[in-house]
């Protein structure tokens, strides 16, 4: 695993020990049954379950804190400010970003990319420009470059993937051109789990001068980052992918970047002063947290990232890799079902088709054993069709998992193949 | 039995496994295509209507089991019926499905389609039932034509 780490460039520190039982206790959603089973929660890509102490944070807000902040001189109105720009700073530290104000509160990830997209691709993307996206992208991460490139008259292009669900590098550098605006990239596949060398990416990308968006979707919970380290211009995540609550996301943008964009929207906060001759923005972040922001979620996901730094993220992935190659050597000895997306360097998710038997009637018959895991085309249309499928059943897996769930739910799988045979 | 069994019993299974009347029809009077993108489940319908009777019909696509059996049960209770019955079988299958699981409901004149009732336990599933008769609804309507279910 150390060496697994190294090679894609993440620093190790001495290991934790690691009791799963243990963090398990921390979320009270783990201890209830489905159908009269254990909840076995595998779902963990699609959005993740909340530790007691982020659920604590949120009650305790509204117990006790709630107000609505910046401009109150009331004392509640303070402890909210004081708590939401002490969240930023902790999401600060978490990336190693330079300065607090390059993190911008957002709905989440998708209305990160939106933000960047129409903000900045509206300011400097024009005709002759390419915006270079992969074949690999949530919805999330095409959609609006392609509104953004109807607008301004540039081109999208699109960096193929082979068919382990690795990106075709040789053809990424036959993309990348001075035309090359924005590069915006899916750091980790919600629907492969291939994990992209996107060090490389930015690397390449800066010498013909783009810029580089990631979208950490599938990563800020997996693997530590440093955007510093990275170089990226912008990166982006939610909250609620990495044990924090739903409606809060972060764009981290290199501050010079920032600074140049123009407002995404308008409204209270974003600005200095108003007068209908003319309206000063706010500076950074404000400028881009229009009308009262998610207070509460920011709360929650501050607590949230400190829960996930104290148990250490390198400890999280040693042991979501183990869940992994366990889970994946396990299908494998299944005839019937074949994995879709077999990159050697893979996040804790797995992608499968199995002969004869649709992802919805896995789906629904894995639930039957209190198991959840996803099926369908994950936001990723492209991805079916470049490997000819309508759908997939995935299980995606967080550190609160088990060798056992993994067990159980592999035996449920065997009993759903035998029963369509 | 759970509604588990219910929904996924032998016969919808058999005709999962050998879906009947499955192919393209040459010549055929009316064809329309059902897609439900959610889920990528596709089908297509063929029909021979000779007056206001069906005389044959045929089915491709794929997709789940439910819709794979639902077309295929679809088929085999159409030939020789007039498309005024049609038109009222579904009616009645189609509010036997979107009825609340714990409202009482009538299946004694849905014949073979009674296997069908369970479905109504998985609301997510009701829409898998229920595209190859929507789609065959489109055929009546239309010569030719395709039909998106979000
Ligand atoms: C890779 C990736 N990008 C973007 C998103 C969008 O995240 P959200 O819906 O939280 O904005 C997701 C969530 O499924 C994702 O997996």
């Amino acid at each position: 695993m150390e060496k697994d780490l190294k090679a894609l460039g993440i620093k190790v520190e001495k290991k934790k020990e690691f009791d799963v039982y243990l963090v398990r206790q921390d979320f009270p959603i783990l201890h209830r049954t489905v159908r009269d089973k254990p909840l076995i929660y595998f779902d963990n890509a699609a959005t993740t379950q909340k530790p007691k102490i982020v659920i604590d944070a949120l009650v305790n807000y509204y117990t006790n804190l709630n107000s609505n902040i910046h401009r109150g001189v009331h004392y509640l109105s303070q402890a909210a400010t004081t708590e939401y720009e002490c969240a930023r700073r902790i999401i600060k530290t978490f990336i190693n970003a330079k300065h607090e104000e390059e993190i911008i509160y957002t709905r989440g990830a998708t209305e990160a990319i939106n933000l960047v997209a129409f903000s900045y691709g509206e300011a400097f993307l024009s005709e002759d420009d390419e915006v270079l996206i992969s074949h690999m992208e949530h919805h999330s991460n095409i959609v609006p470059w392609q509104i953004i490139c109807e607008k301004t008259g540039a081109k999208l292009k699109v960096i193929p993937i082979d068919d382990k669900g690795e990106l075709i590098l040789d053809e990424f550098d036959k993309l990348l051109s001075e035309r090359t605006k924005i590069v915006s990239i899916v750091h980790i596949s919600n629907s492969l789990g291939t994990i992209n060398p996107i060090e490389y990416i930015i690397e390449k990308a800066h010498k013909v001068g783009a810029i580089v968006l990631v979208d950490g979707s599938q990563s800020i919970q997996h693997v530590p980052i440093d955007v510093q380290r990275l170089d990226c211009d912008f990166f982006v995540f939610s909250g609620h992918k990495i044990y924090g609550p739903t409606g809060i996301g972060v764009l981290y943008g290199k501050k010079d970047l920032l600074e140049k964009m123009p407002p995404y929207q308008g409204g209270g906060d974003m600005i200095l002063s108003v007068s209908f001759e003319k309206t000063i923005y706010n500076v950074i972040p404000h400028k881009f947290e229009a009308g009262t922001p998610n207070i509460e979620g920011a709360i929650g996901l501050a607590s949230a990232i400190r829960y996930v730094q104290n148990i250490g993220l390198d400890v999280i992935y040693d042991y979501e890799m183990e869940l992994l190659n366990y889970a994946t050597e396990k299908i494998k000895q299944i005839p019937e079902v074949k994995i879709i997306g077999n990159s050697k360097n893979k996040a804790s998710l797995i992608s499968f088709v199995v002969e004869n038997v649709h992802p919805h009637d896995i789906g629904t018959l894995l639930d039957r054993d209190g198991i959840a895991v996803r099926t369908g085309h994950h936001c990723t249309e492209p991805v079916m069709r470049r490997f000819g499928i309508p759908a997939t059943s995935r299980a995606s897996f967080a550190f609160y998992n088990t060798f056992e769930e993994i067990d159980v739910f592999i035996n449920s799988l065997k009993k759903i193949i035998v029963k369509f045979k | 039995m759970d509604e588990f069994d219910v929904l996924y019993q032998e016969v919808i299974l058999d005709h999962n496994k050998n879906p009947r009347n499955f192919g393209t029809l040459d010549p055929f009077t009316h064809k329309a295509v059902g897609h439900n993108p959610l889920c990528g489940d596709y089908v297509e319908i063929f029909l021979f209507i000779d007056g206001d009777t069906i005389k044959d019909v045929k089915f491709k696509g794929v997709g789940c089991a439910i819709s794979k059996a639902s077309a295929s049960i679809m088929t085999t209770v159409l030939k020789g019926k007039k498309i005024e019955e049609v038109k009222d079988l579904f009616e009645r299958y189609h509010t036997v499905l979107t009825s609340k699981p714990d409202e009482p409901v009538d299946v004694s004149n849905l014949g073979k389609l009674a296997v069908f009732a369970g479905v109504r336990e998985f609301p997510v599933r009701v829409k898998c039932a229920t595209l190859p008769w929507h789609t065959l609804m489109e055929a009546l309507e239309k010569k030719d034509s395709v039909l998106k279910m979000e």
